[in-house]
């Protein structure tokens, strides 16, 4: 029997096991951000620790940073965590991607295109979005601040081992479908719970088409299905990815590829789960709810309590349409919207960008909807201004911002007001998750919500725009 | 430096509706504006507490003046999921509860709890339907978890199994479920294991 790449990855990093029977697994490659990452220095001091393999430890500021003069935090909580995880980084000797080095940004966009995500290797940060690294066929998984306390001084977690599911997507998207909406899709089949103690195997015809962007998207929201990890395994993509990477050993480069394909799953691998999805089913999906995996296709009505099968299903159907303030059975389509977001660690890379770019051109947002856009680094943002993106949406009526989280949690000034509603390209639909308690949010792909955009209301894009022959696997 | 271990804890309870409770839910984003876990107590579910326009209290059962000593929460499925947040266990910790009875709970939640020495334990639907019926029609009811032999009892009669991973489970009674110290111990197999590793 042949081992998983989990299985793989997971033998080669553990350390020993515990005396509560969890297993202390090495953390090759730790990263920071400044929300989750100053009570850790803090315990760190207090127990007269100090951090054992600093090289090993990234750090860049990326949710409370303003996505307008980024440099100018008007809250002074903010202005005091940039200057809590500068000191940090100073004082323990960890590399730190800051506003002026030309690389910060979502700490999920720098790691991979620093070329410090790796295949094979063990990732940890305190951000349950960790797992977007997972498309490079790495473990990645987020934690709390007790453990990355725990990495700092040892650069180890006591951690469970996980189960595998292989989630095999095979066959042709149809036109207009993107990776974003197989995952939504995915989390919709499996349920926001259904996750919990695997690690997804993303695999399949669908999968190895993507792009590493695509895959990182999809990985990106295992967490939103309750899988701590999921991943793509490695292949030649990966591989042409990471070449010439900043922090990836090219002198030995053959050497290095070999051995990142090597943590591939076997043929013959194990896995305690399978789940097969046909392409074919997944439709554009848009979310109607306040958890992800409330999701619809573009098409569909939303839910009706009535017809729920269960009284706990028609409860949590009547809860999350009286927070949207939407009418049960009927079309998604057509719901008014008053913002529309494009950006997030699931959809900011350059990928999506262009992707909207080549539709936007002659249109106009609607006059009562507010759009912005936010690069997830300062790299993606000059590629975006190499290839004259900003000028496009800013044409279009989108206000162009600079790198961060930004209104996907709403750390930073952007949020949204009162029971405003967003289309967002980010990954939760939670309660006032864009910053207003009573604010809503409708997930969907970044084309989809410019289509949002420029109509005012929830779109199907493929009736706006041409999308014949666009897909995830174009 | 053995921890105090955590083989029972006592109290009364209050019930928290709804399924899937994100940490967005429990601790709202703009209150980890922080760098230390300080304070955090107040904020829990405050969102869900106060209306956002008049500042009011609502009907959240943490309102409710009957369920004011309660530090045993009481949810349904996926209760923690969402954000990896320390802030969100922090903020229940802080706000007075001990420990949580789900139907069952995201893993990253889990397991910042069980580091916190906060004991999560899950119960069957119709046990927590039960647990809730006597602790809304008697909010002095006292709930005991014997968090050793995985037993919930209550002042009112009611007796039920509940679960928990292994390694938790010890973890909580033995007195380790703060790992630092017992990683802390490990120091050369730590050097081994990086001198055998590719990358950085």
């Amino acid at each position: 029997m042949g081992k998983s790449l989990f299985q793989k990855v997971w033998d080669s990093h553990r350390v020993g096991t515990l005396g509560d029977g969890r297993t202390q697994l090495f953390i090759g490659t730790h990263l920071i951000h400044e929300v989750t990452s100053p009570q850790a220095f803090g315990m760190l001091r207090d127990l007269d620790l100090t951090v054992k393999f600093p090289q090993r430890t990234f750090a860049t500021i990326d949710h409370i940073v303003p996505t307008i003069n980024q440099d100018q935090p008007a809250d002074p909580l903010a202005a005091e965590m940039i200057d809590a995880i500068r000191k940090n980084c100073d004082d323990f000797g960890v590399t730190y991607f800051d506003l002026k080095s030309g690389k910060q940004g979502i700490v999920h966009v720098v790691g991979p295109e620093q070329g410090i995500t790796q295949p094979g290797t063990t990732i940890a940060c305190g951000d349950s979005h960790t797992a977007t690294h997972g498309a490079f066929g790495a473990i990645a998984f987020g934690i709390g601040t007790s453990q990355v306390r725990d990495v700092l001084a040892t650069q180890t977690i006591a951690l469970q081992e996980m189960k595998v599911r292989r989630i095999e997507v095979n066959g042709d998207l149809r036109p207009g479908v993107y990776a974003k909406d197989v995952i939504l899709h995915i989390i919709r089949q499996l349920g926001a719970n259904g996750g919990i103690g695997y690690a997804y195997e993303y695999a399949g015809d669908v999968f190895e088409r993507m792009s590493m962007e695509e895959r990182m998207t999809v990985c990106n929201m295992s967490i939103e299905g309750g899988a701590r990890c999921g991943y793509v395994n490695p292949d030649a993509k990966t591989v042409e990815y990471l070449k010439g990477r900043p922090y990836v050993d090219n002198d030995n480069f053959d050497e290095t590829a070999e051995r990142w394909l090597s943590f591939a799953s076997d043929a013959d691998a194990h896995f305690d789960d399978i789940v097969k999805i046909s392409a074919e089913d997944i439709e554009p999906t848009v979310t109607w709810g306040i958890s992800p995996d409330a999701g619809i296709s573009i098409t569909e009505n939303i839910p009706d309590p009535l017809k729920a099968s269960s009284p706990e299903q028609k409860a949590n159907i009547e809860e999350a349409l009286a927070y949207m303030k939407l009418p049960a059975g009927t079309p998604i389509q057509g719901v008014k919207i008053d913002v529309a977001f494009i950006g997030s660690c699931t959809n900011g890379r350059i990928s999506d960008f262009r992707e909207v770019a080549k539709y936007i051109k002659g249109h106009k947002v609607a006059a009562n909807v507010q759009a912005i856009a936010v690069p997830g680094s300062q790299i993606v943002a000059i590629q975006c201004e190499q290839e004259g993106i900003p000028e496009i949406f800013r044409e279009a009526g989108f206000e162009w911002r600079a790198a961060g989280c930004s209104m996907c949690l709403a750390m930073n000034p952007d949020k949204l007001i009162g029971d405003q509603l967003c289309a967002s390209s980010s990954n939760r639909n939670f309660k006032g998750r864009q910053g207003s308690p009573t604010g809503r949010t409708i997930l969907m792909s970044p084309v989809m919500v410019a289509a949002a955009a420029i109509k005012g209301s929830v779109t199907d894009a493929r009736e706006l725009f041409d999308l014949e022959g666009a897909s995830a696997v174009a | 430096m053995a921890l105090e271990p955590v083989k029972q804890v006592s109290g009364t309870g209050v019930f928290v509706p709804g399924a899937d409770i994100d940490t967005d839910r429990i601790i709202p984003a703009r209150f980890m504006k922080c760098v230390t876990f300080d304070g955090l107590g107040e904020y829990a579910f405050y969102d869900v507490r106060f209306d956002s326009e008049t500042g009011d209290k609502t009907k959240h059962p943490l309102n409710d003046e009957r369920f004011k000593n309660a530090s045993i929460l009481i949810a349904g499925v996926n209760f923690g999921c969402g954000s990896s947040r320390e802030h969100a266990p922090q903020s229940l910790k802080k706000y007075g509860f001990n420990a949580v009875i789900a139907e069952s709970f995201a893993e990253i939640f889990y397991g910042n709890s069980t580091t916190l020495a906060m004991p999560c334990v899950m119960a069957s639907a119709e046990n927590i339907t039960a647990l809730r019926a006597q602790v809304e029609k008697d909010p002095t009811t006292e709930i005991t978890i014997n968090v050793e032999e995985l037993k919930v009892s209550t002042s009112a009669g009611l007796e039920f199994s509940v679960n928990m991973p292994a390694s938790a489970h010890d973890a909580l009674i033995t007195g380790r479920w703060d790992p630092i110290l017992e990683l802390i111990e490990n120091g050369p197999a730590i050097e081994e294991r990086a001198k055998a590793l590719h990358y950085i």
